[in-house]
């Protein structure tokens, strides 16, 4: 800017400046230098003003929505969320397969989740990573609501018929000092007196309580709890129940180490468990490890997905060279004519033209039909070029070519005809004139059109879902089966930042080649 | 390139060679909206030409698919929910694609690079991961599975091609001419509706155009993002060719190829005209 020159009201001695020592004034008297840099300020706050609400639309409608699966590829809350007392307990209990002190906050956090029915959720969450998972804690919450804890109901209810009196239990629990002595009680009570209200709709203080309440009270009064204002009662002599038997007895499972390793792994709010999952590893109980043979899937799907989409960039280049070559030597009114073939099917709907490869591509489709017509094949050797990845090869191709072909054009169009005039006349011939002069200054359009067929072609999910069968299909499908199928959210997510990572890493490359203000839209 | 009066035998022999090249790339990229057409019009249930039609005998061709297109529920509903969608999803994305396209081309914008990579980034980030995103997202806000979050998707979607085509028209648009409305005594609002937006009017349009038919052919995210009442006219196609492979889906193709070749005819004309407009006034 001019500032270096308009130096305000500064005296200055120096040779090099002969210019006025006076202040330069604006029409208003007030300094030159401060009105520009006034005008310059309110320019700016008005270009921003009109930019800011497609920014805030654009950041709250996709920016946000993207941060999301970011955040949720990492989230892992719903461990802690539904077994919060037994994750704490497993932090105390560094064995292998814990002791009675995490299965009492087993069986209290099941018959919670059990009542909100979200113990199935668990179940398959922690099935993605430990297979058994699932039916474990099916089972459990099936059957925890018939374990023999109902002991400790009937022998305080025997002890004193207090005990069996909702409403006496209410004026307890709200007695701080009760609370203060009885912390497993409380905790145990206030989870019940919760689902009571919130699933059933019923008052606390009228409805039975829950066996876990009593088992809960058992625990504390035998670890020689003296909570003021409740009748005394000695524990000593109670009939007590090992809930680590019962859960064993329930499933062997239990009484194993790994569902308590998966369970410990996981217990953490954030995991990186769905991106190990994404790339076939998993955190075994010597640390990472790589999946079973079978489990090893997604690298493959990552390399296919890489080779399928620099095999339909390459294809692009073969087939889009030459007709952008052809269009651009052309005149101009046929050219236009010509550039019409292009940019019909480029406006032409997605399915439609995935619709028309289906038909055309079908064993029983166009394609065969014309070449069992012509003799070219039996009847019975009809060639399979549909779901599979010949299949996707030749439809995306054409879809994409397009995207291949305008930029390759634009770039050619500004070629001066000379250059390869003037190479001929110093000698060159065709060949020379061509791949000496000519290509080198085409390369441009060939980067600018390879990256954004490839950025386009590797996050494709329709075509190759309709005609790419089991063997043609991209990473995306896979993300798409694991959102509305297998509802691994996680892995969705995963897999879909490693997709996007890649994405805008070419996207930059595609910025810094191209510049993405100079993206052109069909001529 | 025409080819010269001396060209030698083997030039001659290339160009020919490359000619039939070119024109068979060309038959590739074509061919297959061209081969759906006459399909669409089969009196058979089948996907293939019966020998009724390659011998064009009236009996093989006849307008039953166009029929069920028009009156079946199962197309009916998806079309016109397809209408009701993508020209809210356009006018979104068109008055703020604009509004911004006009600030960004003011110069001083702060950080224009990052803004920039921002408003583009829904055209350049794939489709699945748009879907995935606003899947998770709009179902925290329960707007997944509602009218207007899938309109705010398509919108969302759209911008993109509103900014790109309305800021190359502001490139070559002539500032001074807003100066001269200002020193006329216009206000800013005055000079952008008489003066600014009658010149890139042409960007305006086109831009329209692309988010209409972005949204009016995007089935990735509305899959994800619909419930059935959103159903649109490419969902219908994808579930159709997915399951129930019906030849109404070739009616409701040869429609919509109908609307394309529609669009690009416009776009071509507001084309000319701008070239026409650009041929005149002095450069």
């Amino acid at each position: 800017m001019a500032d270096a020159t308009i130096t305000g009201g500064l005296p200055t001695g120096r040779e090099a400046r002969p210019a006025s020592p006076e202040p330069m004034l604006a029409a208003d008297g007030t300094l030159l230098r401060a009105s520009l840099a006034r005008s310059l300020r309110r320019q700016k706050a008005r270009a921003l003003l009109l930019i800011a609400p497609l920014l805030l639309f654009i950041l709250v409608t996709f920016v946000l929505p993207i941060g999301d699966m970011l955040f949720r590829s990492v989230e892992n809350a719903i461990v802690p969320e539904t077994l919060p007392r037994t994750v704490a307990a497993l932090r105390d209990d560094p064995a292998e397969v814990p002791g009675e002190a995490v299965f009492d906050a087993l069986y209290t956090d099941l018959v919670v989740a059990e009542e909100y029915k979200i113990h199935t959720q668990l179940g398959t969450r922690l099935n993605y990573e430990f297979g058994g998972a699932s039916s474990l804690f099916r089972g459990a919450g099936r059957h925890v609501g018939k374990f023999d804890t109902d002991v400790y109901a009937d022998q305080f209810g025997d002890a004193n018929p207090a005990f069996a009196d909702p409403g006496r239990w209410a004026a307890w629990m709200a007695d701080d000092a009760v609370r203060a002595a009885l912390p497993q009680t409380t905790d145990a009570y206030d989870a019940w007196a919760k689902f009571t209200v919130d699933v059933h709709g019923d008052d606390p203080a009228e409805e039975d309580l829950g066996d876990f309440v009593y088992a809960a009270l058992y625990r504390d009064l035998a670890a020689g709890a003296q909570p003021p204002g409740l009748p005394s009662v000695d524990v000593s002599g109670f009939e007590a129940v090992s809930l680590k038997q019962q859960f064993v007895d329930d499933d062997e499972g239990w009484g194993e180490p790994e569902i308590w390793t998966t369970l410990r792994t996981f217990s953490p709010r954030f995991t990186a468990g769905y991106y190990l999952n994404a790339v076939d590893l998993k955190i075994g109980p010597q640390g990472i490890e790589l999946r079973e043979g079978s489990d090893r899937i997604y690298i493959q799907l990552f390399i296919r997905t890489l080779i399928l989409s620099v095999t339909i960039t390459a294809t692009c280049i073969l087939l889009g060279y030459p007709v952008a070559f052809l269009l651009a030597s052309l005149p101009m009114r046929s050219a236009n004519l010509l550039m019409i073939l292009v940019l019909l099917p480029f406006w032409t709907s997605l399915l439609v033209r995935t619709s028309a490869w289906k038909v055309l591509l079908q064993q029983q489709g166009v394609i065969n039909d014309l070449l069992v017509w012509a003799g070219v094949l039996s009847d019975s050797g009809r060639l399979v070029m549909i779901n599979n990845q010949t299949g996707t090869i030749i439809a995306m191709t054409h879809i994409l070519l397009p995207f291949m072909i305008l930029p390759l054009y634009s770039v050619m169009k500004g070629i001066p005809p000379s250059y390869v005039r003037a190479a001929k006349s110093l000698g060159a011939n065709d060949w020379t004139a061509f791949w000496r002069v000519y290509f080198p200054q085409s390369v441009p359009g060939i980067g600018a059109g390879s990256i954004l067929v490839f950025i386009l072609a590797i996050g494709y999910y329709i075509t190759p879902e309709l005609v790419g069968g089991t063997k043609g299909v991209f990473i995306s499908n896979r993300i798409a089966y694991h959102i509305s199928d297998s509802l691994n959210w996680g892995l969705a997510a995963a897999l879909g930042t490693i997709l996007l990572a890649v994405v805008l890493l070419l996207y930059w490359a595609y910025d810094r080649l191209v510049g993405i203000d100079n993206v052109k839209l069909g001529g | 390139m025409a080819l010269p009066t001396y060209a030698s035998t083997g030039q001659r022999v290339w160009h020919y060679t490359f000619r039939t090249i070119c024109g068979l790339i060309l038959f590739y990229l074509i061919a297959p909206l061209l081969v759906v057409i006459p399909l669409s019009f089969n009196a058979q249930d089948f996907f293939t030409f019966t020998p009724e039609m390659l011998r064009l005998d009236p009996a093989g061709y006849s307008l039953q698919h166009y029929r069920d297109f028009f009156t079946n529920p199962d197309w009916q509903g998806p079309l016109w929910n397809s209408l009701a969608i993508a020209p809210v999803a356009t006018l979104i994305a068109v008055a703020l694609g604009t509004l911004a396209a006009v600030g960004l081309s003011q110069g001083h914008v702060p950080f224009k690079r990052a803004i920039m990579a921002i408003l583009i980034s829904p055209m350049i980030v794939p489709l699945i991961i748009s879907a995935a995103g606003m899947y998770f997202f709009y179902s925290r806000i329960g707007l997944q599975g509602t009218y207007w979050g899938v309109v705010l998707a398509h919108a969302a979607l759209g911008i993109p091609f509103v900014i790109i085509t309305v800021t190359a028209t502001l490139v070559g648009f002539d500032k001074s001419l807003t100066r001269a409305a200002a020193s006329l005594g216009a206000g800013p609002m005055r000079t952008f509706w008489k003066v600014q937006m009658p010149l890139i009017l042409p960007g305006v349009v086109s831009g329209a155009l692309f988010a209409f038919i972005t949204s009016f052919d995007e089935v990735v995210v509305v899959l994800f993002m619909g419930a059935a009442g959103q159903k649109t006219l490419p969902w219908q196609m994808f579930t159709g060719l997915r399951e129930q492979i019906s030849p109404t889906i070739l009616a409701a193709a040869t429609v919509l190829i109908a609307v394309s070749v529609l669009l690009l005819g416009t776009l071509e004309l507001l084309r000319r005209r701008s070239e026409r407009l650009r041929g005149l006034s002095p450069a």
